[in-house]
């Protein structure tokens, strides 16, 4: 079981998620391209699963107990390439060659090309798959290690997703946990209009899972869940983040636009200014 | 004549030669890779009986996944398990694995570079009546390109067993291509098998090399000996991996005959034809006639009437070799 959050712990992921959409921005603007939507929308529940939930070690990113964590969608690798930074698996400094030539960071999670990459992703629906895998091989090494698969909402329209949401639950496996970030948007537009997806909770429920609705942003809810999870036996778990794309930068907050572009240097300043007031705020406790 | 040196089956030839299914000795060599190394899995999407992994499956339940009729989740549980200290087999027919999951398999298994091996089945015209949507023959065309991946595709099920093992035993993707029917058996238990180009029919001054793969490569022994009599020299070699390919082996045996014929039951593009091809033309250009599916599907029909209306039995090979001699004496 996962250790409560008290409030001073609290203050501190808070602080460190915003410090990491900081530098989600900084990388974007020095990259030029990807995606900004969704890296600030999971950075609460980024920051969360690598300062809290995990059990890993961030000198040692093949030890064989630890944690797992897949991230289905890798196009919002930027949020993850900071927490494992924040983390000590590289230094931060780093973070700026971002989908550069020559760079560890590449475009989309290459496994080898960086520590704590557990598997290439990118390409949608093959997440969900490669966990299930990972789950497999824990049970039969006898391992206590979870599997966390954080996953989008818009790549529910994915058949493979599906094919694994069955598989997840023929092998019952309640050592698997997947994240997905409901933010509703999508390249093309609102989930709802490109093509329908809710209620993933029902869906979930049919497909056997053991279903958790939170809100993404509220990191002693997601421990909360997550230590439901757990607790649950022979069902494979799903906690449905509900999260606001762009989260934390005003003008970039629920737009599906920002989906799949990088901040120009205007836009940076301005989203920086307004984390940094962000992060004033949350050290004076207001 | 055979060539002595690598123990092949002598009564190969025999009216009613001794036949078995490539697919068979996969079955074979899974469940002794099961036996010697307790990471082997397998996993099978709803084919257990003629994908022959039921064997492994009854053998090693804890160890068998059934994956059900969803071949991209397959692949990519396999890349998982594969990533986590397992060598993980996937098996499905061709057409659906490496053929519907090809992207999953791009990514998650060449480029992730994880320990899967891709059995795919059912390969080429010999599916026979099952129709051109089962009968696989841009596969070797669509996996060789992938970096990482090893690409081969056994003669006769002996070869099968063999090369089966040999995936099991490199902790890196292999695609290996089976047949469904029994087809006749070339090599002996006592055959090498090391991935290397091996001249089964040789001869004195040869006029054409053959470079064949999989069980067609019969019906290019069987064209073989009957040039013999019509005293045209052919070498006949068996190319069993496709990649790596033996590249010094097809120069020199290119070199020596000035010829070259290629023998797939594949499209003639893109297979084992593309890949000798592409060796002799960066090293020496060399006539080349290409065995195969003229870019055109398979139908319905037994595997002997099927490449007999597609030109790829022992006449049009016979046809094909002495066209190339015609081109190289032009």
């Amino acid at each position: 079981m996962l250790e409560d959050i008290n409030d001073e712990k609290l203050k501190d992921l808070e602080l460190k998620a915003v410090e990491a959409r900081e530098l989600v921005i900084e990388a974007l603007l020095e990259a030029g391209s990807g995606h900004s939507a969704g890296p600030l929308g999971m950075a609460d529940i980024f920051i969360a699963m690598y300062f809290h939930v995990l059990n890993h070690d961030p000198k040692n990113p093949t030890w064989a107990d630890r944690d797992r964590l897949v991230l289905s969608n890798g196009h919002i690798c930027p949020i993850q390439y900071v927490a494992l930074a924040m983390s000590g698996y590289f230094p931060v400094e780093e973070l700026k060659t971002l989908r550069k030539f020559g760079s560890r960071l590449q475009g989309h999670p290459h496994r080898g090309a960086l520590p704590g990459i557990e598997t290439t992703s990118g390409p949608l629906g093959e997440g969900i798959s490669q966990s299930i895998g990972m789950a497999l091989a824990g049970k039969l090494d006898k391992k206590n290690y979870h599997v966390y698969c954080l996953t989008s909402d818009g790549e529910h329209q994915e058949g493979n997703t599906w094919e694994a949401i069955m598989a997840a639950a023929k092998y019952k496996l309640d050592n698997l946990i997947v994240v997905i970030d409901r933010n509703n948007i999508q390249i093309d537009g609102y989930t709802e209009n490109v093509m329908p997806l809710d209620y993933l909770t029902a869906k979930y429920e049919s497909f056997n899972w053991f279903v958790q609705e939170v809100d993404g942003h509220n990191i002693r809810a997601f421990n909360t869940a997550v230590n439901q999870a757990k607790a649950v036996h022979q069902k494979p778990s799903v906690i449905i983040a509900h999260t606001i794309p762009g989260k934390g930068v005003d003008f970039m907050e629920n737009l599906p636009e920002w989906h799949g572009k990088p901040p120009g240097k205007e836009e940076a300043d301005k989203a920086l200014n307004e984390l940094r007031t962000l992060q004033g705020k949350i050290e004076k406790g207001v | 004549m055979l060539n002595p040196n690598l123990k092949l089956n002598e009564n190969m030839f025999a009216e009613k030669p001794e036949v078995d299914a490539t697919r068979t000795g996969f079955g074979k060599g899974l469940v002794a890779l099961g036996d010697s190394d307790p990471n082997v899995v397998a996993l099978c999407a709803d084919l257990t009986e003629s994908t022959k992994v039921e064997e492994f499956a009854k053998k090693y339940p804890d160890r068998y996944f059934e994956a059900g009729v969803a071949e991209q989740n397959m692949a990519a549980m396999a890349a998982g398990l594969g990533v986590s200290g397992k060598v993980a087999f996937i098996a499905s027919y061709a057409t659906f694995s490496p053929g519907k999951n090809w992207e999953t398999i791009r990514t998650t298994v060449a480029y992730n570079n994880s320990n899967v091996k891709i059995a795919g089945h059912h390969s080429g015209l010999m599916t026979g009546p099952d129709g051109a949507t089962h009968q696989a023959t841009e596969d070797i065309a669509s996996v060789r390109v992938w970096p990482n991946i090893q690409v081969v595709v056994p003669c006769d099920s002996i070869e099968a067993e063999k090369a089966t093992v040999a995936a099991g035993k490199i902790t890196t993707p292999v695609y290996l291509r089976f047949s469904r029917d029994k087809s006749p058996i070339m090599t002996t238990k006592d055959t090498p098998y090391d991935g290397k180009i091996q001249e089964f029919w040789t001869t004195d001054n040869p006029q054409v090399v053959i470079f064949g793969t999989g069980w067609l490569l019969y019906q290019a022994l069987l064209a073989a000996k009957e040039l013999e009599e019509e005293k045209i020299n052919v070498v006949v070699a068996n190319v069993a991996s496709i990649k790596p390919l033996d590249q010094e082996k097809v120069v020199e045996l290119a070199k020596k005959t000035g010829a070259v014929i290629t023998v797939e039951d594949h499209q003639a593009a893109g297979g084992l034809g593309g890949a000798i091809a592409e060796v002799l033309a960066k090293n020496l250009p060399t006539p080349m006639e290409f065995i195969g599916l003229q870019d055109t599907f398979g139908e319905t029909g037994t595997p002997l009437e099927l490449i007999k209306k597609f030109k790829m039995d022992k006449d049009a090979i016979i046809s094909a070799v002495k066209k190339a001699i015609e081109r190289k004496t032009a």
